[in-house]
């Protein structure tokens, strides 16, 4: 314990630094943190020279960083210690063709060849582009059979592969194979100008567009020596919340559309939209695109956007409470929610998940409590009641912070006569040989940006992870013995991103 | 059922009165661009160079609405003296050379292919498939299946089999990993069929520009009949192109 090195989000650390340890030390520093309740922020490899190097970022009440150097392959800690490090396990083999030994289900995270030109780690060349071009997981049996579903969809949505092994209606095991929306995001980061940074990081995942740039923004901000004012600070609280309400208010409708409910449907297909309009109100878009730059904002909000936004919370509230009032005490609609696709706090706590996942069972971790960025030290957190883990309850945990996020808002509006002023994307230098993490709670959980620069203060390593990464595994295992039909239900509670894991 | 109808009354009636009635937008919305064409050169470079999609033809004095964001960092350049947005949403273009844009844009409703009004004007039945978009354009065009927008009393609907399609809405750059698909859902939908591309980077790649995972350009790989710009484009300039395309 005593290597690993306390850092603080969004600080700069050096990176000769970076404590670097034996891989045997590695494993056992990591192991040891991660069973005392400790979780695994980032967990990634670069090339250092002609060196292989793992560096883990790690966190419990407070954030760590560890690395170590490594040959073409090393012991895999999922095998070990814990089943949080699988997913990080298998992204390092797919990234770099460093091969964890021993991992008990090795198999690729997004298709793509690796950026060493190291042979694959799964036997693949390429030459097709399917990600789906995989032996699955199978159960064998008289009565088993097998269902699978995507890329493509039934409806407007983003490209997966689900494949069920069921008896009867029963699901057995859901395997899930993403990498469809694969766009070579990290390694675009480090290839392009500044100017284009906060644009590709609002496409990260669209529907966390401010959450991602946030924490682009608050790394570039870091290694630039640029200071934001208090004022741009509460404008971009705002916009985090509001993309947090109109995201879980959308998701509660969907819900309700699939359990077949359709006053609440639609009435919340429509509130989501308000939301999204005061999006536009305060910037010109939708999903907050281009409001977010490194520095500041790009828009500053005066007292005629401040007025739109209060009425429209004083219209809507009543009415957002109104109809969850009408979803959750429908009967038919508890008997479709309550216990069905139910993770225990232990899965949960195995697989590290976080967001309202995590919260729904029963793991506090609010990243806006524990690492605060921008206006989040000032404003008080939330506490959820029901915690069961099953699609009630992550959708009860929706609906509690939707409340909050209102409450945040209205608190963050009294608060706006501070100074703030517009901000221009301006070129600048960043800290030479350093490494930044960024962490921000977006609407679906922790999101962390890690940036490593080189001597010229060139980004050589920029690593991106979404709250999906750790999540999706969590709806897997919510599917267990849950019959098929729960599916969509499940799959709705979860809501995770497609491209933001496929990067 | 008593909170049914409660809630039924609070909620009203909030369709659009769009397209019998125009609707205004937030004056801060990013539509069509206004583009002073005598403006000093100077300027239309720096315009250009600070350009993050690169989507500033400085020699022509022309934005390509195919490349463009709608980020609006251009139009604080000198105070607005070569380009600001105004928030006329109707963008939609037939071709892709039409969207280089000296600010204004050709008639929709004009475009050379009349049988498809014939064809799709009362009934359009959509496909929509995502490949590498980063769900804001899907959620956009969603979204128009709200009851505000309530796109089915147009005659038009997103269906689940492309057997059941009339034509495809497409999505995203088109990563790699999703170009088999994305062929195969094109071929799978019976002709005569229609292509749209919605969203800049269908059209150019967006924002994924000059990466070696995405292809870039829908009509590289099928012929686009209908170009939708944006990211995303607002839901009312998909519904303006579908409904100047179509009807």
């Amino acid at each position: 314990m005593d290597n690993l090195l306390h850092i603080e989000n969004g600080g700069i650390v050096k990176r000769s630094d970076i404590p670097l340890v034996s891989f045997d030390s590695f494993a056992t520093i990591l192991s040891e943190f991660v069973e005392n309740d400790g979780y695994i922020v980032q967990f990634f490899a670069l090339v250092e020279g002609d060196k292989n190097k793992l560096i883990a970022v790690v966190r419990n009440n407070q954030l760590f960083i560890l690395s170590t150097e490594v040959g073409e392959n090393f012991a895999s800690l999922t095998a070990t210690a814990s089943e949080k490090f699988h997913m990080f396990e298998r992204e390092i083999a797919e990234q770099y063709g460093i091969v964890p030994k021993d991992h008990p289900w090795l198999k690729m995270v997004r298709y793509h060849a690796n950026y060493r030109g190291a042979p694959d780690a799964f036997g693949n060349n390429y030459s097709e582009d399917i990600p789906g071009n995989y032996s699955y997981f199978q159960v064998e049996g008289e009565a088993v059979h097998e269902v699978a579903v995507g890329p493509v969809h039934a409806g407007i949505i983003e490209p997966g592969h689900f494949r069920f092994q069921c008896s009867g209606e029963e699901v057995f095991s859901l395997e899930i194979q993403l990498g469809y929306q694969h766009r070579g995001v990290e390694n675009l980061f480090t290839e392009v100008p500044l100017k284009r940074l906060p644009i590709i990081a609002e496409s990260i995942a669209g529907d966390t567009s401010i959450g991602h740039n946030l924490c682009c923004c608050q790394a570039l901000e870091a290694l630039g020596g640029l200071s934001v004012d208090p004022g741009a600070q509460i404008v971009r609280s705002i916009a985090l919340e509001l993309e947090r309400i109109a995201n879980h208010i959308g998701d509660l409708g969907a819900l309700s559309g699939d359990v077949a409910f359709n006053p609440p449907a639609a009435y919340f297909g429509r509130i989501r939209g308000e939301f999204l309009n005061l999006l536009q109100v305060l910037c010109g878009n939708r999903f907050g695109k281009s409001l977010v730059l490194p520095g500041g904002i790009s828009q500053i909000m005066t007292a005629e956007q401040s007025t739109i936004i209060e009425e429209k919370l004083k219209e809507l509230e009543p009415e957002i409470r109104h109809v969850c009032d009408l979803l959750f005490s429908a009967h038919t609609v508890q008997a479709r929610f309550e216990q069905t696709g139910t993770v225990s706090n232990q899965m949960a706590r195995d697989l590290g998940l976080v967001g309202y996942a995590g919260r729904a069972s029963g793991i506090e971790y609010d990243a806006r409590v524990t690492f605060p960025t921008e206006s989040y030290r000032q404003l008080p957190a939330n506490r959820n009641e029901m915690t069961n883990g099953d699609v009630n309850s992550r959708a009860t945990v929706r609906k509690e912070e939707i409340s909050h996020s209102i409450h945040l808002i209205r608190l963050l509006l009294n608060k706006a006569g501070e100074t703030s002023s517009t901000t221009i994307m301006q070129d600048f230098t960043l800290e030479p040989d350093a490494l930044i993490i960024t962490i921000n709670e977006g609407w679906r959980g922790e999101i962390s940006h890690c940036l490593m620069t080189d001597a010229e203060g060139k980004i050589e390593r920029y690593k991106v992870k979404d709250p999906s990464f750790h999540n999706w595994t969590g709806l897997a295992m919510s599917l267990r013995n849950e019959e098929i039909s729960e599916f969509p239900l499940c799959n709705k509670s979860f809501n995770l991103s497609y491209c933001g894991f496929d990067l | 059922m008593l909170k049914i109808i409660k809630n039924r009354i609070e909620q009203g009636h909030k369709t659009t009165s769009y397209p019998k009635e125009p609707i205004e937008l937030y004056k801060r919305y990013r539509g069509l661009p206004k583009i002073n064409q005598d403006c000093d050169i100077s300027v239309v470079n720096q315009c250009a160079a600070i350009c993050p999609q690169d989507a500033i033809v400085a020699s022509e004095r022309k934005i390509d609405l195919g490349k463009c964001t709608f980020c609006g960092r251009c139009e604080n350049v000198a105070g607005g003296a070569f380009v600001t947005f105004s928030q006329d949403f109707g963008m939609g273009t037939a071709t892709r050379e039409a969207l280089l844009c000296d600010g204004s844009l050709p008639a929709l409703a004009d475009h050379a292919k009349d049988h498809f009004k014939k064809l799709f004007g009362r009934s359009l039945q959509l496909r929509q498939v995502s490949a590498g978009g980063c769900n804001s354009c899907e959620a956009d065009t969603n979204v128009l299946n709200t009851p505000f927008f309530d796109l089915s009393r147009f005659g038009i609907d997103f269906v689940a089999s492309p057997r059941h399609a009339d034509g495809i809405h497409v999505t995203g750059p088109i990563s790699k990993n999703m170009k088999s698909a994305l062929i195969s859902t094109y071929e799978a939908i019976p002709s005569p069929k229609v292509v749209i591309a919605s969203g800049c980077c269908s059209i150019s790649g967006g924002p994924f520009y000059g990466s070696s995972e995405i292809v870039g350009d829908l009509s590289a790989i099928v012929p686009v009949d209908l170009y939708i710009p944006g990211c995303p484009p607002h839901p009312l300039t998909t519904l303006h192109a579908l409904l100047k395309f179509f009807k």
